[in-house]
């Protein structure tokens, strides 16, 4: 038998936000490591086209918008016991911070930091989180000071992502839960893209020690550790991965 | 729409810059003050003030205040 402690074998892992980027390539590597994978996400067609891409029997897919509690409540309903949950799903608006207008505010922080939060919270009370599982949230290094311009209420967002999952590890710690981040710098998906010129990608490549900006595998992996037993000692943790681009802070 | 409205609301997004210095046929991103963030500021001015959607395509395509105007106005 292959020796593999990072191996997902005999667990089920929900992925919000599974439809692309990030969330797409997790659920991709969750199920190539053994995981059947719920995917979740808004858009069907796209849904089950990333569960087309996975590895193995036995994923499924739900559609659900998340900053509705009705329908949480409608999917947590069907689901069975989870051993993993990657509370990805997210956006972005950018904004001066004296053009912010509190409905899209708030819209923001509902789907950004509400959102999850509240998932995790009916999962236990259901009980489908146990000893054992593990929760990982994407959160960013724009939660770990590498801010831009425009970008205030994203980062307000995601800090209160990065502090919840130490509030979080602390609590579930005696029940056997674990909770971490992920904290990606850029990657390369099409939230990143959205308006943004090649040349002005190529710029940002620049910024980076390893010479490039991430790709969401490079995240994927972390997450797929972060929710294996390699991890089992791991817990409170914002984890970076940003190609180098935080060694100089 | 009308052009000086719209260069009054523009040089409004400046704070070192003095409306005086900003007419119809400025070239805005030669400006000191023109930076990624006036940018966003005035994609976000034309939003509350006009309700039109713009991006970065619409201010990298234009030279000056009016191609920037005329731009807005076919998107009204």
């Amino acid at each position: 038998m292959m020796y593999n402690p990072y191996s997902l074998e005999g667990k089920t892992i929900l992925v919000t936000g599974a439809s692309s980027g990030i969330g797409k390539a997790t659920a991709v590597i969750c199920a190539n490591l053994g995981a059947k994978v719920i995917a979740v996400g808004r858009n069907e067609d796209r849904l089950s086209q990333t569960v087309t891409l996975l590895e193995g029997e036995g994923h499924s897919y739900f559609v659900c918008d998340l900053t509705s509690s009705e329908q949480i409540d409608n999917m947590i309903r069907q689901l069975p016991e989870i051993q993993g949950l990657v509370n990805n799903a997210g956006t972005s608006i950018l904004a001066p911070i004296q053009f912010i207008k509190e409905d899209t505010f708030k819209g923001l922080l509902q789907i950004d930091t509400v959102s999850p939060i509240i998932l995790l919270q009916k999962l236990l009370k259901k009980k489908l989180l146990k000893r054992g599982a593990s929760v990982v949230f994407t959160s960013s290094m724009a939660a770990q000071g590498d801010v831009a311009p425009g970008n205030s209420m994203y980062v307000a967002c995601k800090g209160a992502i990065s502090s919840f999952v130490q509030c979080a590890a602390l609590e579930l710690a005696p029940k056997g839960i674990r909770v971490n981040a992920v904290c990606p710098a850029m990657i390369d998906t099409p939230l990143a893209r959205e308006g943004v010129e090649e040349e002005q990608f190529a710029e940002f490549k620049k910024r980076y020690p390893l010479g490039t900006i991430g790709e969401p595998d490079d995240i994927g992996f972390g997450i797929a550790y972060l929710l294996s037993n390699a991890a089992k000692w791991v817990t409170g943790t914002n984890l970076i991965i940003d190609g180098g681009v935080s060694i100089n802070y | 729409m009308e052009i000086n409205d719209f260069i009054e609301k523009f040089a409004e997004q400046f704070d070192d810059t003095d409306p005086s210095e900003i007419k119809a046929d400025t070239v805005f991103k030669d400006l000191d003050e023109w930076s990624s963030l006036v940018a966003l500021s005035v994609i976000a001015m034309v939003d509350e003030e006009y309700n039109i959607t713009i991006k970065g395509d619409e201010i990298r395509n234009s030279d000056t205040v009016e191609d920037l105007f005329n731009a807005v106005k076919t998107k009204a």
